[in-house]
This record gives C-alpha cells, sequence and structure tokens, in this order.
C-alpha cells in the first residue's frame, strides 16, 4: 500500500480506546464509513464527531443499509468497505451484508459496539452474542475488552479482510474499552503463522496446465471474480488472445473483460448464454480462472463437462476439487499465475471451435435475444430498458443489481468496457442489496454513472436508504424495472408450478410519490415511444434520478437451465 | 462408504475456537463422536483431535475448511491404522463387591484395571484402553453394580515420523 500525501494523517498518543478506533481507521487510509449510531457505540460516534476532516462518517436509515454500502463502496473501488453499529439489534442487523460478503468475497471491516465487559453474558440491554452469530458468517471476527487492545486488533481485522481470497471481517468493541485510555502508536499488521493468505504457485503444476493447454483441441476458458479481485485483467486478456480460446464468464466476473471482445462468449449458468452452456459438455480442456463452480453454473454436476480435462486456477485451497475435480490445479493468486501461464503457452487460434460459440450464439439471438432487445409486442420487456442504457451509453456505466430477473437481464444484456463495473449478489442472492450497494458504489467512485437496476420487490426490501441518498446527496440513478411481481419466483411458478401464483403479486405504492417525498427527480415510462427520452434523462441528470419503467408483467428470462439439470440441457423457452 | 477417522487440528490459543472447529461440523450436518482439546509440545499451540464417521471425499473436503479458518494452523486427518490412540474409561464401584473378591475382582485383573481411589462405599477403577477394551470392562462390571462410568475422548498421536514442527512447516 503506497501512502498518499493528500490523505489525512493519524493522530498518535494518548488518547481514549474511541479515539484510538477513528485514528486507526485513518492510518488504513478509511475515507469513509457507513453506520448507525446506538448506544454502545457512542464514544466511537463522539470520537467521529470531532474527526470530520479526517473520516467521513454516512449515515444510513438502517444497519443492512450500511453494510451494502461497504460492500458496493469495495466492489467499485477494491478498497476495504467499511460499516460501523451498536451492540444488539444493530449488530445483528449486520448480518445479511456479512453473509452476502463472504460468499462473494468483498473485503469489508464492520466495527460493533458491545456492552461493557462487566455486563458479557448477562443478557443486559442491547447486548447479544455477536461474535457467535457472526462467526460462520465472517472471515474472522475479535472482541475487544481493552482498550490498548484496540489498535492491534483494527490492524488485524484489514490485513485479513484484504488479503488473500478477502471476506468481512467484524471486530466487536466494549464500551469500557471505548471509554479508556491508550497510548495509541499504530502498527499495521504484517502477518501470522496460522495464516498464509496466498498460495505460492507451484511452476510444476502451470508446466502441467500448459501442456494441457497446447494440446487442447476445443478448450475453453471460464473467469470469475478473481480476475477481478487479483487485479488480474491485463493478464487475463492477454492470456486468451495468445491462445485464442473463447472465455465464457460467472456473474461475478462480469465486467473483468469487455463484454464485446471477440473471444468473450458470454454468461454462464442458469440463465446465461446458450453457447458457453451448450460447449461446457462440448470441451476437451476446461480451463476456470478465479471462479469456484457454483450450483448455478454447473447444474447437474454429475452431467458437468465429464468429457472435459479440467485445469483450476484458484486461491482458495478448499475450492479445488471441491465441486469439479482438477486434473491439473494451480493454488494460487490468478495474476501471478497467469503471468507465468502466459510464456508456456502456444499462440493459438481455434476459429473452428469459436465459430460453434457464433452459431449457437446466433440460434440464441433468432430465438431470444432480438425479441428480448426489441420487442415485437407492445408491452416493454426489461431487456431493452437495458439495450437503451448501452445504446445511450459507452459501456462505462457500474450497474448495480438487487436479485431476480432484472438482474438476470442486467447480466445478460449490459456491456462493459471497464472492471469492477457490475455489482451484484451473486453467492447469497440478497434481495434488498441493490440501492445501498449502489449508494456505496457512487460514493467510491463519484466520477461513474452508478446506476442501480432494481425490481419492485427488491427496492422494497431496503427502500429506506432513499433517505441516505437525500440526506448525503448522492447522484445514484435508480432503475426501477417494475412488473408488479416478484417475477423470478413467479417464473419458477409458472414453469414448475402449474402458474399457482403464492405471494407472488405485489400489491404496490406510488414509487413516484416515494421518490418524490425524498427530493429525488423522477419519470415515469409506461410507453416505448417515451424509453429513450427518459433513459437519456436519466443519465443527464446532475443529481440522483428515479426512473420507473413498467415492464411485462409475466415476461419470462430465457435461456434457462431448469434445477438439476445438465448445462447442456439449456432451454431456449 | 463411512469410515472411522481421526483428526488432528493445531489451532492457536484464543477464546471461541472451539466455536470456530465445531460450526464446520455442525453445518454439513457432521457428528463428532469424540473431542479432545490439549496443549501442544509447542508453546501456544493447541491440539483438537476429533473422531468423526465420514466418506474420504468428506473428510478431505473437512480439513480443507477447517485449515481454512485464519485461526486454525493446520488441519490433518487418519484413519485408525495411521495412528496410535488411547481412551481413559472411569468405574465408580461399590466398595463391598470387590472387598468380598470373587467374580468381580478376577474381572478387573483380567482387564488390568487400576484401582486409583478408595473412598468410604466405593471404589474408583481406571482403565485405558481402546474404546472396544474400556466397553468390554463395563460389560463385565455392569452386572455387579456399576455407579458411575465415564470414558474419555480420543487422544491420538500419528505414526510417521515427524515433529510437530515440520509438519506445521508443509
Amino acid at each position: 500500500m503506497g501512502t498518499n500525501v493528500n490523505k489525512p494523517s493519524h493522530k498518535a498518543g494518548l488518547m481514549t480506546g474511541a479515539e484510538a478506533v477513528v485514528q486507526s481507521l485513518v492510518a488504513e487510509g478509511v475515507e469513509l464509513l457507513f453506520g448507525y449510531p446506538g448506544g454502545a457505540i457512542m464514544p466511537v460516534y463522539d470520537a467521529l464527531y470531532g474527526a470530520e476532516d479526517q473520516l467521513k462518517h454516512i449515515l444510513t436509515r438502517h444497519e443492512q443499509g450500511a453494510t451494502h454500502m461497504a460492500q458496493g463502496y469495495a466492489r467499485a473501488t477494491g478498497k476495504v468497505g467499511v460499516c460501523i453499529a451498536t451492540s444488539g439489534p444493530g449488530a445483528t442487523n449486520l448480518i445479511t451484508g456479512i453473509a452476502d460478503a463472504q460468499i462473494d468475497s468483498t473485503p469489508m471491516v464492520c466495527i460493533t459496539g458491545q456492552v461493557m465487559s462487566s455486563l458479557l453474558g448477562t443478557d443486559a440491554f442491547q447486548e447479544t452474542d455477536i461474535i457467535g452469530i457472526s462467526m460462520p458468517v465472517t472471515k474472522w471476527n475479535v472482541q475487544v475488552t481493552k482498550a490498548e487492545d484496540i489498535p492491534t486488533a483494527i490492524a488485524k481485522a484489514f490485513y485479513i479482510a484484504r488479503s488473500g481470497k478477502p471476506g468481512p471481517v467484524l471486530v466487536d468493541i466494549t464500551k469500557n474499552a471505548q471509554f479508556d485510555q491508550v497510548d495509541f502508536n499504530y502498527v499495521p499488521f504484517e502477518g501470522m503463522r496460522s495464516y498464509k493468505p496466498v498460495p505460492v504457485a507451484s511452476t510444476d503444476q502451470i508446466k502441467v496446465a500448459a501442456e494441457l493447454i497446447n494440446n487442447a483441441k476445443r478448450p475453453f476458458v471460464l473467469f470469475g471474480q478473481g480476475i477481478i479481485l487479483s487485479q488480474a485483467e491485463e493478464e487475463f486478456k492477454a492470456f486468451i488472445e495468445k491462445t485464442g480460446i473463447p472465455s465464457a464468464w460467472t456473474i461475478m466476473g462480469l465486467s473483468a473483460l469487455d463484454t464485446d471482445h471477440e473471444l468473450n462468449v458470454g454468461m454462464l449458468g442458469m440463465h446465461g448464454n446458450y453457447a458457453p452452456n451448450k460447449l461446457t459438455n462440448e470441451c476437451d480442456v476446461l480451463i476456470a480462472v478465479g471462479m469456484r463452480f457454483d450450483d448455478r453454473v454447473t447444474g447437474d454436476l454429475t452431467k458437468y463437462a465429464k468429457q472435459a480435462k479440467v485445469v483450476h486456477i484458484e486461491i482458495d485451497a478448499a475450492e479445488i476439487n471441491k465441486n469439479v475435480t482438477a486434473h491439473a490445479p494451480v493454488l494460487g493468486d490468478a495474476k501471478d499465475i497467469l503471468k507465468q501461464l502466459i510464456p508456456l503457452v502456444k499462440e493459438n487460434s481455434h476459429e473452428q471451435w469459436l465459430q460453434r460459440f457464433k452459431d449457437f450464439e446466433q440460434e440464441e439471438i433468432d430465438q431470444v435475444i432480438r425479441e428480448e432487445l426489441k420487442p415485437s409486442k407492445d408491452i416493454m420487456s426489461m431487456g431493452e430498458v437495458i439495450g437503451q442504457i448501452n445504446e445511450l451509453s459507452n459501456g462505462d456505466n457500474v450497474i448495480v443489481t438487487d436479485v431476480g430477473q432484472h438482474q438476470m437481464v442486467a447480466c445478460r444484456y449490459a456491456e462493459f468496457k471497464q472492471s469492477k463495473s457490475m455489482i451484484t449478489s451473486g453467492g447469497l442472492g440478497t434481495m434488498g442489496f441493490c440501492l445501498p450497494a449502489a449508494i456505496g458504489a457512487k460514493m467510491g467512485v463519484p466520477n461513474k454513472q452508478v446506476i442501480a437496476v432494481i425490481g419492485d420487490g427488491g427496492f422494497q426490501m431496503t427502500i429506506q436508504e432513499l433517505g441516505t441518498i437525500l440526506e448525503s446527496k448522492v447522484a445514484v440513478k435508480i432503475l426501477l424495472l417494475n412488473n408488479e411481481f416478484l417475477g423470478m419466483v413467479r417464473q419458477w411458478q409458472e414453469l414448475f408450478f402449474e402458474k399457482r401464483y403464492a405471494s407472488t403479486i405485489m400489491v404496490n405504492p406510488d414509487f413516484q410519490m416515494i421518490a418524490k417525498s425524498y427530493s429525488i427527480k423522477t419519470a415515469l415510462i409506461d410507453d416505448r415511444k417515451n424509453l429513450e427520452q427518459g433513459v437519456k434523462e436519466m443519465l443527464e441528470h446532475d443529481g440522483a434520478y428515479f426512473l420507473e419503467v413498467r415492464v411485462g408483467k409475466e415476461n419470462n428470462v430465457f435461456p434457462m437451465i431448469p434445477s438439476g439439470v445438465a448445462v447442456s440441457d439449456i432451454r431456449l423457452k | 462408504m463411512k469410515k472411522r477417522f481421526t483428526l488432528s487440528i493445531f489451532t492457536e490459543n484464543i477464546v471461541g475456537i472451539l466455536n470456530q472447529v465445531t460450526i464446520i461440523f455442525t453445518r454439513r450436518h457432521i457428528n463428532i463422536e469424540s473431542i479432545v482439546v490439549s496443549e501442544s509440545e509447542m508453546d501456544g499451540i493447541h491440539r483438537y483431535t476429533l473422531v468423526i464417521s465420514e466418506t474420504d471425499e468428506v473428510v478431505r473436503k473437512v480439513v480443507l475448511q477447517l485449515e481454512k479458518q485464519v485461526d486454525i494452523i493446520k488441519a490433518l486427518y487418519h484413519e485408525d491404522k495411521d495412528v496410535i490412540y488411547q481412551e481413559i474409561a472411569l468405574f465408580k464401584m461399590p466398595s463391598d463387591v470387590l472387598i468380598k473378591g470373587g467374580e468381580a475382582e478376577k474381572i478387573v485383573r483380567k482387564h488390568f484395571a487400576r484401582i486409583i481411589s478408595v473412598e468410604e462405599g466405593f471404589i474408583i477403577l481406571e482403565k485405558t484402553g481402546h474404546k472396544e477394551e474400556t466397553q468390554k470392562l463395563f460389560n463385565e462390571l455392569k452386572p455387579y453394580g456399576v455407579l458411575e462410568f465415564v470414558r474419555s475422548g480420543r487422544i491420538a498421536i500419528t505414526k510417521p515420523m515427524k515433529t510437530l514442527e515440520t509438519i506445521l512447516k508443509n
């Protein structure tokens, strides 16, 4: 980490534990933190009150919002996101965001207040065992009961959160530790014997992988967020360009490679593209880079790429041979491995093989994509709205999504030219993620256009964060694709539950009035002829903007791999 | 097919590690048959010895998940043939059964059980060995009135001629 001369420097010397929390954050280069005050964290808030020039606090409207903002910030910037909450309900409200960050490997440090250490275990007011509760969903957590332990605990927290495979870390600080005095001297944490974040890649294994790749007739690359997390975008591009291998992405890997790159053959998995799913079961060598063969990507594992030799480049030893057996596992950092691999692989092109992808793509265009992007019906589709954004911008937006149909559509159709531009809840599938994550992302990359693509269900799960937009003047663009249904569940009910729409019909409020009441400029589009102008106004508007588009109520997302089916049995309708 | 495995887990000595270890099993619905925690020969490193019945594949994955925990230094798994293991059992017997001599005394002698305490009215016997051995002694003493019986979890030492230090380095 280089030191930035323009950043405020931290103070040292005798201070309270609470001040030490703030100065530790400053020492770690934190510029923003998201949170909500309460009894057990009040001393830290008091310390923040005098330190606005060093560290900016964003008041959210719910602690869950604070975690998703920290996640959005982390995903857009690559830095550690930080959030803060009080004990008891404040702390438990963080759990969904922590679990989301854990499964999506997002670096995040959560600081929670705790009751006085003398009261621990007594069921004191707002006491909860947040260490026990958060243990299964954090990369690491710690409870601090003495002021003198605060700087080391926070230094360790940042080190663990950002190193290796990143993840969320929780530091629980009792109120007495916040009040007590400490002689503060910040020492960044440099390592521990029980934790080796980045395994050193075996050169022998890299040679084995290169050999497999060089002899492959129908090689196929799958890439995930590991490319983004190890900042290996350039190396990855060089690797696929040299070898000429068609490459497909998991939704967590989206934006690591330009969507219009000639070797980018699209999205893997349940609602991914036709060609990459079909041809997963025809390739002879499957090269997985920084991805973990999630069940939404693989479908039925017993029928997944059984014909292929598998190269798995992965930083987490527990992921190797977990779901798919690797013939050439390469454990280590993707950037480092790709750098070593590039000189060992032969220049190649796989014209005929690539043509197979193009043929299947044409089939998908004819049967799905054309109608989705330019519907022949009057009723608008989600895809055409995303397509309109593509047409009016240059793939340089940061798109944040919620979870459901609109998420799949945004992933399938949005165009990206810059890495870290797609922020979505991949592993946990957290509805309510989008709005706060988009706020955090916008605060992290204020010069970029950040668009929150959201459904009418998920929007209402964290709708209160409109208050954060109002208070902190966050110029985030909210695109509500309103189908008045919990669309994805409805789609499954249509396909697999005989259209028994149990609890998926939404009785919605007037979203226009809601957005207006938060002083956000709004527009409602319910006719295609106004769509282009509506999207244009949203993109050009200087501040926050709320654009609601009424889309087809019972549209389905296709293609689709039904649950428990082989990837190659993907359905176009 | 499920087999019996002994896991040796080496961790930092920090509050909460036991919880970190056990949730890995709970989450996968694996029953821990026994668990023993002690210091190891290296300062500050604690050794957990666990016994589970699982398939090779599951135990391999579980051990990787254990090692992934930040405060766990190393996790290993072994089949019974690869470890030397022992358990200890204590039996509380009414004194008169043994004082009178006869069958109960013969059983105690046959099993090489030790008398470790003689109290007013009862005697404490100790037997170390494999579970099958302590269980056999219990079964034989049962008709004579075992007042209390307790058996420890398995402790185990691995057979390969390696020091903990070299194991931890790899």
